[in-house]
């Protein structure tokens, strides 16, 4: 197969007869708020976008779509048995009836933890995240370090988060290089057996859906923010 | 051989550094670059794939001296001049010199589309190549890792470090659109994608724990039957 040259790949920064060594990028302003304020406001001039818009995409990941959403889904998977069994085997229908399917989160799958094996989720190829159940992913997240080392070293990496595993649970890195988005089910810790979904939902915590922390028990400290 | 986005593995990094409490967005213009890139995907007509590959392209030493969300606006600006939407010119000045083309203006996302969930676009389509893989077969993946759809220094997602290694396949996934044609308007070429697994000691030698296994989505063509 050729490439066509007259397609929008591969090279950007080579394509309709910009000089190489000034991309479109380097024209930008240096200072990084200008930066995105330049394409914003090119991109609200022209109408290809609604200022309303972005205000609303913005509320709505900073308040609506984060780690409570994921917690709800753990906790209910604690609580109940057969929510838990259909979960593990086809989450889709589930989450959908949740209101939980949607962009970065589109095709889910759910990995539990148990005495013998720890999971934990990494992206070294971009940071692909489960934006519906989890938000917006942490700077941690997105960064080298984490991206490099995960796979690598999970070990070490736990470490750095505080979590020692006990002998004889391995640990299984998922590597989201494709559309599939990993979400983990943290077992459920000592001391919540009296518990209802909504109060177990405060012990899920972010990182123990990403499988770089532990829930926490009651007898250990305080709740998710 | 790989853009130095794929990371896998890649030693001198240092440690990872978790904060505790850190807000959904660091500063106001964090939250505007997610939402302008979101927002200028389907106007702009470029896909997911496509987003990707213009992060990947990205030079080097920009890739390593930008911070995540500028890395998302200096492949804003590309993709956009890249697609004639938006013109150096227009960069240069800060403000438009010329209105976008109708047709685009009528793909704009309205504020009620992303008001509460906003709606994905699944990647599952129903044709494609019959599996050739099950559960539990052996497969080895291809070395080394790279586009092989035609386009010299093209986008894959086969991990540098996952390249001629065998594994297990524990998942079929069903037919995925191939990220490989995708990024490059070469039609969404939809194939099986599996899981596989990987031995963490086959990846990393001695240093990783016996036991220890790396899962790994890949697609049909990276991957052929292993013997052993």
């Amino acid at each position: 197969m050729s490439h066509d040259p007259t397609d929008h790949g591969p090279d950007y920064l080579a394509s309709h007869g910009h000089d190489k060594a000034a991309p479109p990028h380097s024209h930008l302003p240096s200072d990084p708020a200008l930066r995105v304020k330049t394409l914003e406001t090119i991109l609200v001039q022209k109408g290809l976008i609604d200022p309303a818009a972005i205000d609303a995409l913005i509320e709505t990941y900073s308040t609506r779509v984060g780690p409570q959403n994921g917690a709800k889904v753990v906790a209910r998977a604690w609580n109940d048995p057969d929510f838990r069994a259909a979960l593990l085997s086809d989450p889709t229908p589930l989450l959908a009836e949740m209101g939980l399917i949607g962009r970065q989160g589109e095709h889910v799958v759910v990995v539990e933890n148990t005495p013998a094996q720890h999971n934990m989720v990494v992206c070294t190829l971009c940071s692909c995240y489960p934006w519906t159940l989890l938000g917006i992913p942490p700077t941690w997240y997105k960064s080298d370090a984490y991206r490099a080392r995960a796979v690598r070293d999970p070990r070490g990496v736990l470490a750095e988060f505080g979590v020692t595993l006990p002998d004889g649970q391995s640990v299984r890195v998922w590597d989201s290089t494709a559309e599939v988005r990993y979400l983990v089910l943290p077992m459920r810790p000592a001391g919540t057996e009296d518990l209802g979904e909504a109060q177990l939902a405060a012990w899920v915590t972010r990182n123990a859906m990403i499988g770089t922390g532990l829930p926490q028990s009651p007898a250990q400290g305080e709740a998710a923010p | 051989m790989s853009h130095i986005h794929d990371m896998g593995g890649r030693l001198g990094t240092g440690a990872v550094a978790p904060v505790a409490n850190e807000p959904v967005f660091k500063t106001d213009w964090h939250a505007r670059a997610m939402a302008v890139t979101v927002l200028a995907a389907r106007p702009g007509g470029w896909t997911i794939d496509a987003s990707r590959h213009a992060r990947e392209l990205l030079p080097p030493a920009d890739y390593m001296r930008l911070s995540y969300y500028e890395k998302w606006i200096a492949a804003l600006a590309n993709l956009l001049a890249a697609r004639g939407l938006v013109t150096t010119a227009e960069i240069d000045a800060g403000q438009s010199l010329a209105p976008a083309p109708t047709a685009e203006i009528a793909k704009r996302i309205a504020p009620a589309e992303v008001a509460q969930m906003p709606a994905g676009s699944p990647y599952v389509r129903g044709a494609g190549p019959a599996p050739l893989f099950a559960a539990a077969d052996r497969v080895r993946s291809l070395r080394p890792a790279m586009n092989r759809c035609g386009v010299a220094g093209g986008h894959t997602r086969l991990p540098a470090y996952a390249a001629g290694h065998v594994g297990r396949v524990v998942a079929q996934r069903g037919n995925h659109v191939f990220p490989d044609t995708n990024a490059h308007g070469l039609g969404e070429a939809p194939e099986p994608l599996y899981t596989v697994a990987f031995a963490a000691r086959d990846l990393w030698g001695t240093e990783a724990q016996a036991g220890d296994e790396v899962m790994i989505d890949l697609w049909q063509s990276y991957l052929e039957a292993a013997d052993d």
